[in-house]
């Protein structure tokens, strides 16, 4: 903790322990709650006499085999990883996630491409129209996906022109997604690319390389932090992308995990609450992982957005 | 500052390459050298954006227009279609129930929805900013809510909000008896048009706070704490460093935040349709979860296009007024 003048310990507990324990139980405690459903029986789960915030029956099997020093396997399976077994075992959850990560990996490519090629122009060169382009790429906030995504499945249904259809295809929503990317990805590295000095590409453009060399060379290895938590911003973005997703794609195999979840998991009246808490868990597991390993770029990522 | 000049007055290759390009008349290098022009260089770096932003924004967008003027259904061949001038708006304004109940709803939520979100930000983001022993923990756990895929947190809100498994119910059942209270069966989280509406709200607050508290963060970290210092040796308290020197400090990245949060927050969709698909009774609709319920479960797209295209107004204050903001800070 930062030294604070004069701050006892029973007043620090007050303005600093307390509020932070409990801004964390606030945060953390619906991901307990999806965890323990999802090992709960669902005989167990509509059992009201039974305290809920504890799995019982996985519980005690598992107290059981550590105290027998006896592992049972097919046991553990039942009481504990009854629904994670038909989740990945009886659905196409596995189909959702791979259409996911495919979609959102090749959203954030081409985001990234249009992003950083129109961040360095808007950040370093001076051209005619410059600030009409800052100004309207600024303005597509203008129209988010909810406002679009009418006309928008009418425009991917019948691709102007070449007259595609790639609705209920992944394709369908790799064009869709960079709409909200490349704005985003552009506002977002044109900050960055001016915090870099400008006598770096001099330099280099001085000693004979072009300027797309130079870019490409000398300020886009520099540029790599922004670069980074750009693409990890777009990956969430896409993999957090819902309605385009319900809008465009029909065919059970094609969908995304968010859209798999809630329509196939939730069945007119039916909830198979299990199931559904062990697929959001396993849903969000590839982002909280790219965010386990780069928060510190993230934050960094925002504060260099926010001082350019 | 002759070095800044440089590359304005004629690309920025040295003189032998440029030389050894003439000498040999190889055009493929005159087209590079034409791209060391910024001019040039500009639009075509500029091309793979306004691409994507003309043909899937600029032109969806003209496209939404003219269908909300159309009776455009699903399955109804274009050759059927037919202009209906301003009737679909007019028929919102004037005859639809559930349209003014939207309009309410989309106001009470965001406003809301952003004034929690800033207070509790600002709040975290002064106790993360603290924070010393297990700071990347503590910071990627509260992160958390943000960077899951909202739907699939909404789920268990759910299951959180359940009208018969309710675990709040439970946990507030088991107070009442603990208390010599008797039995109390709970509220309808979702059930009651108002508390389903709060519910949604709550969990847009949960969603939303850690990204106010992590960009207040990293506007804290820009603050010099001499600042602070300075401040505290003139004898300012605690509240008025707050006053003085923190909000101050932050208020650029505050009103970014802000802005941001209220049109992401007033065209929400997501968690409005997995908690209540608008209802009960249609009461806690917002602009989006309307469209998609008049358009893609009425099938009528024309009508639907109009709903969404009134988000269009309210956004674009807020956003001219951001416009206005930051013209003004650079000056």
């Amino acid at each position: 903790m930062r030294p604070q003048i004069g701050e006892g310990f029973g007043r620090r507990l007050l303005v600093y322990h307390l509020p932070l324990f409990f801004f964390i139980v606030f945060t953390l405690f619906p991901f307990y709650w999806m965890f323990v459903t999802s090992i709960k029986s669902t005989h167990e789960t509509y059992n009201r006499s039974v305290n809920p915030f504890i799995p019982v029956a996985c519980t005690t099997t598992i107290v059981e085999q550590v105290r027998t020093f006896h592992v049972n396997g097919p046991a553990l399976m039942d009481d504990c990883l009854f629904h994670w077994r038909y989740l990945l075992r009886d659905t196409l959850f596995i189909r959702w996630l791979q259409n996911t990560l495919f979609i959102a990996l090749v959203s954030t490519f081409i985001s990234l491409f249009a992003g950083i090629t129109s961040a360095y122009a808007l950040a370093r060169l001076k051209f005619r129209g410059a600030d009409t382009f800052g100004v309207l790429i600024f303005v597509t906030y203008l129209v988010p996906p909810t406002l679009l995504f009418i006309p928008l499945s009418d425009v991917i249904g019948d691709l102007p022109l070449v007259h595609g259809n790639l609705l209920n295809t992944p394709w369908g929503l790799i064009v869709a997604y960079p709409t909200f990317l490349v704005p985003f990805c552009t506002w977002l590295l044109t900050g960055y690319f001016r915090t870099i000095p400008k006598e770096l590409e001099e330099v280099a453009m001085i000693d004979g390389a072009t300027r797309i060399q130079a870019m490409v060379r000398i300020i886009l290895p520099v540029a790599l932090p922004g670069v980074l938590s750009a693409g990890m911003f777009a990956f969430t973005l896409s993999a957090n992308e819902f309605l385009y997703a319900l809008v465009f794609i029909y065919d059970n195999a094609n969908k995304t995990v968010p859209v798999g979840v809630v329509s196939e998991l939730i069945k007119g009246d039916v909830f198979y609450w299990g199931e559904l808490m062990s697929g959001a868990l396993l849903g969000s597991i590839p982002v909280a992982l790219i965010y386990s390993f780069f928060v510190e770029h993230y934050v960094a990522g925002i504060t260099g957005s926010v001082k350019g | 500052m002759t070095l800044s000049k440089l590359p304005a007055t004629g690309g920025g290759e040295s003189d032998a390459v440029r030389l050894a390009g003439i000498r040999t008349g190889w055009r493929p290098q005159a087209a590079l050298g034409l791209l060391d022009r910024p001019g040039v260089l500009g639009y075509v770096l500029m091309l793979p954006a306004a691409f994507i932003i003309f043909a899937f924004i600029a032109y969806p967008f003209a496209w939404g227009v003219w269908m909300s003027l159309t009776n455009k259904e699903i399955g109804m061949p274009w050759s059927r279609v037919s202009f209906v001038g301003l009737r679909n708006y007019v028929v919102l304004w004037t005859r639809d129930g559930v349209f003014w109940d939207t309009v309410w709803n989309s106001f009470v939520y965001t406003a809301i929805a952003t004034a929690v979100k800033w207070v509790l930000g600002i709040w975290l983001a002064v106790l993360l900013n603290r924070v010393v022993r297990f700071k990347r923990l503590i910071r990627a756990a509260v992160l958390l809510p943000w960077i899951i895929p909202t739907v699939l947190s909404t789920i268990a809100f759910l299951w959180i909000f359940d009208p018969d498994f309710s675990v709040i119910n439970w946990t507030l059942r088991q107070f009442y008896v603990w208390m010599g209270w008797g039995y109390v069966k709970g509220p309808l989280w979702l059930g009651d048009p108002f508390l389903a509406l709060m519910s949604v709200t709550f969990v847009n607050i949960w969603r939303g706070t850690p990204f106010y508290a992590i960009a207040f963060l990293a506007g804290l970290q820009t603050i010099s704490p001499e600042l602070y210092e300075a401040a505290a040796i003139d004898g300012a308290g605690a509240w008025q460093r707050f006053r003085r020197v923190t909000l101050p400090g932050i208020k650029p990245i505050m009103v970014v935040v802000i802005v941001f949060s209220i049109v992401v927050t007033f065209s929400d969709f997501q968690i409005v349709y997995v908690l209540t698909r608008g209802g009960p009774a249609n009461s806690t609709h917002l602009f989006a979860t309307y469209a998609y319920q008049v358009a893609m479960v009425g099938t009528r797209l024309g009508l639907g296009a109009a709903i969404s295209l009134f988000m269009f107004p309210v956004l674009a204050l807020v956003i001219v007024f951001q416009l206005v903001y930051l013209r003004r800070e650079e000056r």
